[in-house]
């Protein structure tokens, strides 16, 4: 047994004050869950602390908070592991982000989640006709979004959205793995149909910055901003989509500049992701247009140097070597002939495989 | 105030599944849950689902291993058409989405599971409940014009009419407070078990009772109660189920001199005998010092058997609950498990339409007694009982429901559960706290009540719960609110946890016999002369339980020897 702190965040709606934070002290060996010691504090001292959770094992989904501020299932995270990253000792936990609050660490998800979820179309939109008996499909699709599946919908992905926190619009990571759970699934009959929606809706596939807070916060290794990037590689290389976000054009302006110089060429990209991908895209006026629109973020960039008036006339140069060694990373892709997808379910997780 | 042709309580499989079956046949329907439908305990459910549908396999086989694995306790008829219809229900899965796991031919692959002559386990890695259960959400959200959702309502009451017919349910939206009658032709219990009477248990804590103990109050009866299903493997430390599937696919069980037991208690099956025989020799080793771990009380689950690969696909969550809740791996070394409550054969008592016998009460899954599963359940027979039933249930209310009229429920029922609900909020800051008393209940339950029990602990266990019961009675709450206000909810849930032990526990002490999951050491042979019976149990008119009666229906299997 140890003794652990627990910092709350409480909130009464009925009362009319402010949210506020309370502090109890619980009992518990060190490996029990964050989940227990708040229910040990509503047993012995608070019964009206609220929280969701049923199961305690990481299945229903219910009890996602934040924990010292990063999200995850009270169920799902230690106490000497929470009381190890608080910075005071005293473990933190309050309701998720980027939703409101109803409760102490009750949400309210419909807008923000459940909402998003109904925008996929969510539900198999079965190939014609229906088979007697099963779909035959090949092993490895089932298995393939058997990771997507794997979503209990708790919410922490959402939580920790950088995309939807500047774009409540945006259809955001655990909706869109949902949708691939259809994309990828060789019984539905409307992949195309489904792409194209998610790919010209300007909150869809190509909203995601890529910045890998979905697949931190997931508590079920769903990585959701992985099913995102699939989503797009399923739209452009399988599909062909191009969409009038320029998402496509973007990915596409982006490999090749990646290729040719081994790093990012921040001039070049905006340009080519409107304009065609060409050294050439730069003087028309389809870019002129766009570099003036972008005027104010440019200026923000350079105030904040991240780029400097140099390198706008000099791109990044790397060394002979080094741009030796990306142009290989890319002729080894390019020879594989078949993407490289990676998936908790087929290969494991690194620690796994140690 | 709302008015459904069929109201569901409880949105599981079993009451999602009814949903759809009752909306598709053209009733204006309400399914109603306590916790957002994709948080019910279904959601847990591992392994697979049970249908033979391997060419070699036949649906009268799984029948007979139904049939056996319930000890002669269930009935036939009812069983004949669940594993007749499983077939056809697997695939009606398949097509509205379930990923159901493929074989190299493309077809749905099957698993060894427990109590089972053949491989006819279909499955979705070790997340099978989960995936239906998000498939049958999908469809809900798909058929939302037709299917009235009431996300986090909590039933109080069901309501009789005149008639003494099933009405309609009283109901408080959790999120404001506000209390409702909802007027039905129909109501189709499907709020699961009560395995929250029992610490450690590997069910969530919503599994309350709720609809059993609500059936029983209206004097529905309730039968097969004591057959209390203990699960072989339950993890030692904290009791959170590993799947069956991971003995399916080939683990072994380990007792202290690192030997594969079973086969002195199964020689054929070995760890894939019915769960109660399992479950009872892990006890017995046990009990007879052959435990493993510091205090002797575990047994080891080796899943290093099974082959690395398979694991990752097929076992994936047993890998995250070993590592997360019992800092082991399971890839490379044993764990540590036990016997532990895991579900209840018995139930509410219902027909093989689900219908119990109160008129327009229906019952489907876990809550209810059809009775497939007899004295023991066979692992992934349950979701198949929840969707078989769940969609006869809806099928048969909403055919019900054309002939007839809405009844006329006493609104003024609604008064009562209003003032019910003001008492508990307003109790002194005296007695008992409730989270005291359930811990009670749940440890003693876990002692007497258990996969042994004898006259003595039977009679003490009783006598523990009545004093229980009296101090539930004032127990004090501390949230006063309206919005959320889960601590009163507790109080009401615990009160019907009270009534399913109680109901548990006089079944358990009538029946002077071994069957099933229940042994009794003082009567340890199975009586088939006096007790090839199902016990009801009845609330008499003095909120004292009633025993009586009914027949095993029997069609073509005769009781013989069980061995596995």
């Amino acid at each position: 047994m140890a003794e652990f702190t627990l910092r709350l965040r409480r909130y009464d709606p009925e009362s009319g004050d402010a949210p506020y934070w309370e502090e109890h002290t619980i009992e518990l060996e060190p490996h029990r869950s964050v989940l227990e010691a708040i229910l040990q504090a509503r047993a012995r001292f608070d019964g009206s602390i609220g929280i969701r959770c049923s199961c305690r094992a990481a299945i229903c989904g219910s009890c996602g908070v934040r924990i010292n501020g990063h999200p995850d299932l009270a169920c799902h995270t230690h106490l000497d592991k929470a009381a190890k990253q608080s910075s005071d000792g005293v473990i933190e936990v309050e309701p998720m982000g980027n939703m409101p609050v109803i409760k102490d660490l009750i949400v309210d998800m419909e807008e923000v989640h459940w909402k998003k979820i109904r925008r996929v179309t969510p539900w198999l939109i079965a190939k014609q006709p229906v088979p007697e008996r099963e779909y035959i499909v090949p092993r490895e699709t089932m298995v393939d979004v058997t990771q997507s599946m794997a979503c209990i919908q708790c919410g922490a992905c959402v939580s920790d959205c950088l995309a939807m926190e500047v774009d409540p619009g945006f259809i955001g990571p655990a909706a869109l793995a949902k949708a691939y759970r259809f994309v990828g699934d060789p019984r539905d009959d409307q992949h195309y149909e489904r792409l194209k929606d998610l790919a010209e809706d300007p909150h869809g596939i190509y909203d995601c910055t890529h910045c890998f807070m979905c697949i931190d916060a997931c508590p079920k290794g769903v990585a959701p901003m992985s099913q995102i990037m699939r989503l797009r590689r399923r739209a452009i290389h399988d599909h062909g989509i191009v969409d009038r976000n320029n998402g496509e054009r973007h990915e596409e302006a982006f490999v090749s500049l990646v290729r040719q110089y081994g790093l990012l060429n921040e001039v070049e990209i905006i340009p080519r992701s409107h304009a065609g991908n060409s050294p050439l895209a730069k003087f028309t006026p389809t870019a002129a247009k766009v570099l003036l629109d972008s005027l104010p973020s440019i200026a923000k960039a350079l105030l904040r140097r991240k780029v400097t008036p140099a390198a706008v006339l000099k791109p990044h140069k790397l060394a002979k070597q080094d741009l030796q060694a990306v142009k290989r990373i890319y002729e080894k892709l390019d020879g594989k002939g078949e993407r490289n997808e990676f998936n908790i379910y087929i290969s494991g997780r690194d620690e796994d495989n140690q | 105030m709302p008015a459904h042709d069929v109201l569901i309580i409880g949105a599981g499989l079993a009451g999602q599944r009814a949903a759809l079956a009752a909306a598709e046949a053209g009733a204006a329907v309400a399914i109603m849950s306590k916790v957002h439908p994709v948080r019910s305990h279904s959601v847990a459910a591992a392994g697979g689902i049970n249908a033979a549908i391997a060419i070699d396999d036949d649906w009268t086989e799984h029948a007979y291993d139904t049939v056996k694995g319930s000890d002669f306790l269930g009935d036939q008829d009812a069983i004949e058409i669940m594993c007749s219809e499983a077939p056809g229900e697997a695939m009606h899965l398949e097509h509205i989405g379930v990923t159901f796991h493929r074989n190299e031919k493309g077809e749905l692959d099957l698993r060894a599971f427990g109590g089972a002559s053949k491989k006819r386990t279909a499955y979705v890695a070790d997340i099978t409940g989960q995936a239906i259960l998000h498939v049958l959400y999908e469809q809900l959200m798909r058929f939302h014009d037709t299917v009235e959702r009431y996300e986090e309502w909590f039933a109080t009451s069901l309501i009789l009419d005149e008639k003494g017919h099933c009405a309609g349910a009283v109901a408080r939206d959790i999120r404001s407070g506000a209390m409702e009658i909802f007027d039905a032709k129909s109501v189709i219990l499907a709020s699961g078990g009560n395995g929250q009477c029992y610490k450690p248990t590997t069910n969530a804590l919503i599994c309350t009772g709720d609809g059993i103990a609500q059936a029983y109050q209206i004097g529905c009866p309730l039968m097969d109660m004591e057959m209390v299903q203990y699960h072989p493997t339950t993890l030692a430390e904290n009791g959170f189920l590993i799947t069956e599937g991971a003995r399916g696919e080939g683990a072994h069980l380990l007792n202290s001199e690192g030997r594969r037991f079973m086969e002195d208690y199964a020689p054929n099956k070995m760890e894939l005998a019915s769960r109660d025989v399992v479950s009872r020799a892990e006890q017995t080793e046990i009990n007879e010092g052959r435990g493993v771990g510091a205090d002797g009380q575990g047994i080891y689950l080796d899943i290093t058997v099974v082959p690395k690969k398979r694991v990752h696909e097929a076992l994936r969550e047993i890998v995250n609950i070993g590592r997360d809740f019992a800092g082991t791996d399971i890839t490379r070394e044993p764990i540590m498990i036990r016997p532990g409550q895991h579900y209840i054969m018995g139930g509410v008592k219902t027909d093989s339409n689900g219908q119990t016998p109160i008129t327009g009460l229906y019952a489907a899954g876990e809550v209810a007694c059809v009775s497939v599963h007899g004295g023991n359940r066979l692992g992934a027979n349950s979701l198949l009982d929840t969707l078989i039933f769940g969609r006869r249930s809806g099928e048969h209310a909403t055919a019900r429901g054309k002939e007839m009229a809405m009844p006329k429920a006493p609104h003024a029922r609604i008064h009562d559960d209003v003032a019910m609900i003001d008492q508990i909020v307003g109790r002194e800051h005296s007695g008992r706290r409730i989270s005291e008393i359930k811990d009670e209940l749940g440890t003693m339950m876990n002692e007497y009540v258990a996969v042994y029990r004898d006259e003595d602990g039977l009679t003490k266990a009783n006598e523990i719960v009545h004093r229980l019961q009296d101090e539930a009675a004032s127990a004090y709450i501390d949230d006063r609110g309206s919005v959320f206000n889960q601590d009163v909810l507790g109080a009401i849930e615990l009160g019907y946890m009270l009534d399913c032990a109680e109901t548990t526990i006089v079944s358990a002490i009538d029946r002077k016999e071994s069957r099933g999951a229940q042994f009794r050491l003082d009567y340890p042979e199975r009586n088939d002369d006096e007790w090839l019976k199902h016990i009801n149990v009845t609330r008499g008119p003095d909120g004292e339980p009633q025993i009586s009666y009914s027949p095993v229906t029997i069609t073509r299997w005769q009781p013989e020897v069980r061995k596995y």
